[in-house]
């Protein structure tokens, strides 16, 4: 515990709890943050992280026996407008922000919500927005629509926004979920801005690192419970995820030698205008390959050119020995060629339809019976082999997908591929909005894919997930493939350090 | 000028496109840009106008509205009725009556689209079909010619006899349409209440964690929507000097059209009361033009569908490409840091 005296506390809950039904989403919680303080809030999904947040935000009434201190005051039931005058805001991962409106309009908005209509003239607040922002020590221009600038400044914006209302403690939900290497840099700065000037600020995010750097403390929710409160002095991004699993972590480099294997993909001189340049790149039978580099290197977009969504400019691509040309992506699926997209959420899968049908769709032809009509025996024979395949946590396969979470999802999207029968797999970071323990479960059915003798083309951004998981590592930069390495030969620090720089 | 450009693209390009087509006419004609002319250009399309500027806040809120103009219809009969059982009537009155009646036709709309969760273009065509079905089974489809004389006399604003004898004069409606733009202008930009529309139309669940009550914005939109059909439905008659119960059917694609033309965007949160008044002009121009140069009358419809398809789509186009340098320029300063 620390001496520091109450008041100096921005937010303090005491064994707090709270029960949906029959679950117990917390139980018995203690949490506090400092003010001025950053707090790190980490938990696999599911651990009670969002449920906290709510409650604190008023969205959530606890149960009966818990204590809520905020700013050194007791205080009962909140609700969101009443946590809102207290001095409390949450940046939703959504944002919540309105694209057609102006960059000014959008920070002053919570002003424009009243009890009753007003007048409101641009001119009245727009001082105060320009204060604002340079209270975070950012310039944007205040009359342009906000669905103009990248995601980025956006998130600056929601910041803002909060700032407007006088926010004392402010909750980020994921932040940098979609921002690139230098985008997050420039977030996080002005998140230290903001604790520099007495604003608490509680921080969700999946990344590990950044947790790390970003916080003073950090809080670990485990199956609605505490685990405990750690200086992040020290802490280790592995011993972080153990603390949240509650298992050991298998961050062991598995790396074999597949060289002699027939080769799946060859790919010679590829070229793309504006994209990238020069590819060679070779994967063989059983082979995972990783590929890393900063957002915008240009691995995605290599992707697409090798599923048929975009035509290359230049180069040669062979499959199983033989040159191709892929015209589209059913071209694609009919050569074996399979791609988990990196937007699973939306791209994907097709959230409101069941389990089962979204296993299927890509194999639609395979499953037809008498008269060319859908087979429903074929349908529920291939999705329940490809369920029990995947160990996909599933109550029925016709309930909708919306209801799985992250890492069954994935499982799902990996099972609707897989139904397609590839020789090559693409997986574009996988793990995005994936835990720590659910990614653990999708490597391991990775891995055993490619003892089966699937070539896989892994893309990822996460130095470690390539070097725990892939063969071989090529790193991309500029949209050129600038060097590869063998994970025994290197580590994640060294390779960090190179992609980084 | 160049924000001007990036913040209203549509109503800035729509502007020079007007201005190119005044000028052309004004030089190939030698009756377009007379007074006679322009004055009976506003006489004619003020009406759509009111109507366009009611239409513009629902899009602006993000929702549609197919029923306005047969509502307008319907806000016409009620009201002759109740103008007969009082014994006459007049402006004020008849002010009161036709904006009360439409706020209450459209409050049907605002109450069904909440209360059932439905989006507004189901509704809409829904009580479109119901007001019109309601409307032609009561009257039997019959005009009516008998009306208290203060809805059908003449009041003209501003008259001016030209030196070869003719008049060119302004109507009520007239000073009737530049209220109702200006008081819509005034709600959509000056309030706490327009802004929340805008905002309501561009991202609703954005706004309802905010705290916007988003059955006030329904009643709102859809009430102002309503209001203008009143006072639009009660100024046509003041023009056509008559009530039949068809006249106003499928004016609400016209003024659609206009209105969309000026910018608003069909999914919300955009959209202007200047954009509004250029729409309505250009087509009103369109239309006007065309029949001074003897063009056939059908060619006017062509071309305000081609017209929509140009705007709209190299409007979209021009942003993609734009976006998309722009993403390129990002993506290569990035690579020089």
């Amino acid at each position: 515990m620390t001496t520091v005296s109450d008041t100096a506390h921005a937010l303090r809950l005491r064994s707090v709890s709270k029960t949906f039904g029959g679950v117990k989403a917390l139980q018995s919680v203690d949490f506090e943050v400092r003010a001025g303080e950053v707090h790190c809030l980490a938990g696999e999904n599911g651990c009670g992280k969002s449920t906290l947040i709510k409650i604190v935000t008023g969205v959530y009434t606890p149960d009966a026996g818990g204590e809520i201190e905020l700013f050194g005051e007791r205080v009962g039931t909140t609700s969101p407008t009443k946590a809102r005058a207290l001095g409390i805001a949450v940046i939703w991962q959504d944002l919540a922000l309105f694209p057609h409106m102006t960059v000014a309009e959008n920070i002053a908005f919570d002003e424009m919500v009243g009890v009753a209509p007003r007048l409101a003239f641009g001119g009245r607040y727009k001082g105060r927005v320009r204060k604002v922002l340079d209270r975070l020590n950012v310039s944007l221009d205040l009359d342009t629509r906000l669905g103009d600038l990248p995601i980025a400044q956006r998130q600056v914006v929601a910041i803002a926004r909060a700032l407007m209302g006088d926010a004392r403690l402010v909750f980020m939900d994921e932040p940098t979920a979609s921002l690139t290497q230098s985008e997050t840099d420039a977030l996080l700065k002005v998140v230290r801005t903001l604790s520099a000037q007495g604003v608490a600020v509680v921080f969700v995010s999946h990344r590990l690192a950044e947790v790390i750097d970003i916080s003073e403390r950090v809080t670990v929710l485990r199956d609605g419970k505490l685990v405990g409160v750690y200086p992040t002095d020290g802490m280790t991004q592995y011993r972080l995820g153990e603390l949240m699993t509650g298992a050991q972590l298998e961050n062991v480099v598995r790396a074999q030698d597949r060289s002699t294997a027939l080769p799946v993909l060859e790919v010679k001189a590829l070229s793309r205008h504006d994209e990238f340049k020069d590819i060679d790149l070779i994967i063989r039978q059983g082979e995972v390959l990783g590929l890393t580099g900063l957002i915008g290197a240009g691995r995605s977009e290599l992707a697409h050119a090798l599923i048929g969504m975009n035509a290359p400019d230049k180069g040669e691509i062979r499959l199983g020995g033989s040159p191709i040309r892929l015209r589209s992506i059913r071209d694609a699926i009919a050569r074996g060629v399979a791609y988990v997209s990196e937007d699973r959420l939306s791209l994907g899968l097709i959230q409101p339809q069941s389990i089962a049908d979204n296993t299927v769709i890509s194999v639609l032809d395979r499953i037809l019976g008498a008269f060319g009509l859908i087979s429903p025996a074929r349908q529920s024979r291939l999705v329940r082999h490809w369920i029990e395949e995947l160990a996909v946590k599933i109550g029925k396969p016709d309930d909708a997908v919306s209801t799985l979470s992250g890492g069954n999802q994935q499982r799902v999207v990996l099972a609707k591929w897989l139904a397609t029968e590839p020789r090559l797999l693409i997986l574009d970071s996988p793990t995005v909005g994936v835990d720590v323990g659910a990614r653990a479960g999708i490597f391991r059915i990775v891995r055993r894919l490619a003892d089966e003798g699937l070539a896989i083309l892994l893309i990822s951004d996460e130095v470690s997930e390539v070097m725990f998981n892939a063969d071989r590592v090529l790193h991309m930069a500029d949209g050129k493939i600038v060097g590869e390495y063998d994970p025994h030969a290197t580590s994640v620090q060294d390779l960090e350090a190179l992609i980084y720089a | 000028m160049r924000d001007l450009f990036r913040i209203y693209p549509v109503e800035a390009r729509l502007s020079v496109v007007l201005f190119l087509m005044i000028l052309g006419l004004s030089l190939a004609t030698d009756t377009f840009l007379t007074l006679g002319n322009i004055t009976s250009l506003l006489n004619n399309n003020a009406v759509n106008l009111i109507w366009a500027v009611g239409l513009l806040v629902v899009l602006i809120a993000g929702g549609i509205d197919i029923s306005f103009a047969v509502a307008a219809s319907v806000v016409q009969y009620v009201a002759a009725q109740i103008f007969m059982g009082i014994g006459g009537g007049s402006w004020a009155i008849g002010f009161l009556v036709a904006a009360a009646l439409g706020i209450g036709l459209g409050m049907v709309n605002a109450l069904l689209i909440h209360g059932f969760r439905v989006i507004s273009i189901v509704i809409t065509i829904a009580t479109f079909n119901a007001f019109f079905g309601l409307l032609m089974f009561f009257t039997k489809g019959r005009n009516i010619y008998n009306l208290p004389d203060w809805w059908t006399d003449r009041i003209f604003i501003f008259e001016r006899q030209a030196p070869d004898g003719s008049w060119s004069e302004l109507n009520l409606s007239v000073a009737v349409m530049i209220a109702c733009v200006l008081a819509t202008w005034a709600l959509i930009r000056l309030t706490t209440l327009g802004r929340q529309l805008y905002a309501f139309g561009d991202n609703p669940e954005g706004a309802r964690r905010s705290g916007v009550n988003i059955w006030q914005m329904q009643i709102v939109a859809f009430g102002w929507c309503g209001m203008m059909a009143g006072i639009g439905g009660l100024m046509q008659v003041n023009i056509a000097q008559e009530i039949v119960p068809n006249a106003l059917y499928g004016r609400e694609l016209d003024v659609l059209a206009a209105v969309v033309l000026g910018g608003a965007r069909l999914g919300g949160g955009r959209g202007t009361v200047v954009g509004c008044v250029l729409g309505v002009m250009f087509v009103a121009i369109t239309q006007n033009g065309l029949n001074l140069l003897g063009i056939s009358p059908f060619a006017f419809q062509m071309i305000i569908g081609a017209t929509i398809l140009v705007a709209i789509s190299s409007s979209n186009l021009s942003f993609k490409l734009w976006n998309r340098s722009r993403d390129t320029e990002a993506r290569l300063k990035e690579n020089t840091t």
